[in-house]
């Protein structure tokens, strides 16, 4: 039962968070600014992710941003397909996205299912203005015509491969690995 | 995560991990009744048959909101505008629902063990909306739900469970329920209203309510069922009320921070008076409804699966 899956760290503590810096830059400045911005992580990985660029993009402009929590599990398209159910997860979003310009953020970008899924979960809470789309990592493979507005790192991969985000808040160390399949 | 169970048919035979599960998912359901949209896509294109073999306003409106607000498509049967006056019998009634397909059948029963009749007989999953004075395992975990809320625990806690315990199904789902998750339960009637070695429920017994109730966190009041009563259980209704009202006196016996919960409907001025069921300061009886169409949310969202 020795199997040995051979695993890659492709980005560090460090990595992670230069790339979360630039991203909060880069929001900043297509926005020009904070204001009607507001931030949503999808749960469980991009909601962390959401928390830290909080708090980096009110250290670089005076005022915070709402952060909503969004668990798309209610808007999967396979979730009738399967008998597995993931375990509900809480929805927070505790403040009306009607005109607001919303940055959904999650860790990895694969085939876009995800993001189809939390964009129609967003729509039902109100007229948002504009939504726009940060990863961590972008692993291609898409399925859907959906692409990131802000990209960590684009990480070429295989589909046999997983790609996870491990963070400290769920896994105690900040690394991205890709893990290859058996 | 998922539930290992066809059908949900009683407290008796759900576990407490499977009771922890149903309770956490309707606590991320609660949320999407208060949307300006309420609704999700979830079950879309399934297919719900509430089944009423009984009158019943809270537990078939919850069932049809909270498939609606999954997207399924609820349909509602009542027996009196069913083939049931033409004479047909549950099971022929219930063979003609399942060659319609749907994905579940909600039934509420006079007739104990209804819906385990039903459950041997068709390939749906079944939810038991309440049969005789056997279980209504719906309103106990909205119950138990609504404890968890406002007390943040089950386990440790005294409910005191009062009224007509031997015509109730919900004190009996709510005994095994609660019982399972570590609260100590005390019942208290009239030796009329008791069924014979209750004890074995593990449960402790009074006739007084007073003595029920004091020291109590949780306090459940059950309606006088005049409907199921066929032999009259007590003199007179103003009399059982001096006995077992639960009022602004002796609710000072209970514990400071103590809720007041009853499965509806009231009978304002029994069981009841006015003055608790209307204080918002204990009466949690409007917050179980609502966690009612939490909870069958996430009965339905578990019991729903896909193909193998």
């Amino acid at each position: 039962m020795t199997k040995n899956k051979s695993t890659k760290i492709v980005m560090d503590k460090d990595g992670i968070d230069r790339c979360l810096t630039r991203i909060a830059y880069e929001i900043l400045e297509k926005n020009k600014g904070i204001e009607n911005l507001v931030l949503v992580g999808v749960r469980t990985g991009g909601v962390y992710l959401a928390e830290r660029l909080q708090k980096k993009i009110s250290c670089i402009e005076a005022g915070k941003i709402p952060l909503g929590i969004l668990d798309i599990t209610l808007y999967r398209d396979d979730i009738s397909a399967s008998n597995k159910k993931p375990r509900l997860g809480k929805t927070k979003i505790p403040f009306s996205l009607d005109n607001k310009k919303v940055v959904l953020i999650d860790d990895v970008l694969f085939t876009g299912r995800t993001i189809r899924a939390a964009m129609d979960a967003l729509i039902d809470f109100g007229r948002p203005k504009m939504i726009q789309l940060a990863v961590l990592i972008d692993r291609g493979h898409r399925e859907l015509p959906i692409r990131a507005d802000f990209v960590g790192k684009n990480l070429p991969s295989s589909l046999w491969e997983a790609v996870s985000v491990n963070l400290v808040e769920k896994n105690g160390v900040d690394e991205v690995v890709i893990e290859e399949g058996t | 995560m998922k539930l290992e169970k066809k059908d949900i048919l009683g407290m008796q035979d759900l576990s407490v991990d499977e009771i922890n599960l149903i309770l956490e998912t309707a606590e991320s359901f609660l949320e999407i009744s208060t949307r300006e949209i309420k609704k999700v896509p979830t079950l879309r294109g399934k297919t719900i048959i509430n089944l009423f073999f009984e009158a019943s306003t809270r537990t078939r409106t919850s069932f049809e909101i909270a498939g609606k607000r999954l997207s399924a498509d609820t349909i509602n049967i009542s027996s009196s505008t069913s083939s049931v006056v033409k004479g047909e019998t549950l099971i022929d009634t219930a063979r003609n629902l399942e060659a319609m397909n749907p994905d579940v059948i909600v039934i509420r029963h006079s007739a104990a063990g209804a819906p385990h009749l039903l459950s041997s007989l068709v390939k749906q999953s079944i939810i038991n909306a309440g049969d005789g004075a056997h279980e209504h395992p719906t309103q106990a975990l909205l119950d138990m739900m609504t404890i968890k809320e406002k007390k943040g625990r089950i386990s440790g806690l005294k409910i005191a469970i009062a009224g007509d315990i031997a015509h109730s199904r919900v004190a009996r789902s709510n005994i095994y329920g609660l019982t399972k998750m570590g609260a100590e339960i005390v019942v208290a009637g009239p030796a009329t209203m008791l069924p014979r070695n209750i004890e074995q429920m593990g449960v402790k017994v009074f006739n007084n309510l007073d003595d029920a109730i004091t020291g109590a966190d949780v306090v459940m009041m059950l309606r006088i069922q005049l409907e199921r009563q066929k032999q009259s259980v007590f003199p007179s209704l103003r009399e059982y009320s001096q006995h077992y009202c639960l009022n602004r006196h002796n609710i000072k016996l209970a514990k400071n921070d103590v809720i007041v919960m009853h499965p509806g409907p009231i009978n304002r001025g029994v069981e009841i008076s006015p003055d608790i069921a209307d204080d918002p300061s204990c009466s949690v009886i409007l917050n179980q409804v609502n966690n009612g169409v939490a909870v069958r949310m996430a009965l339905l969202y578990l019991l729903i699966g896909g193909h193998e």
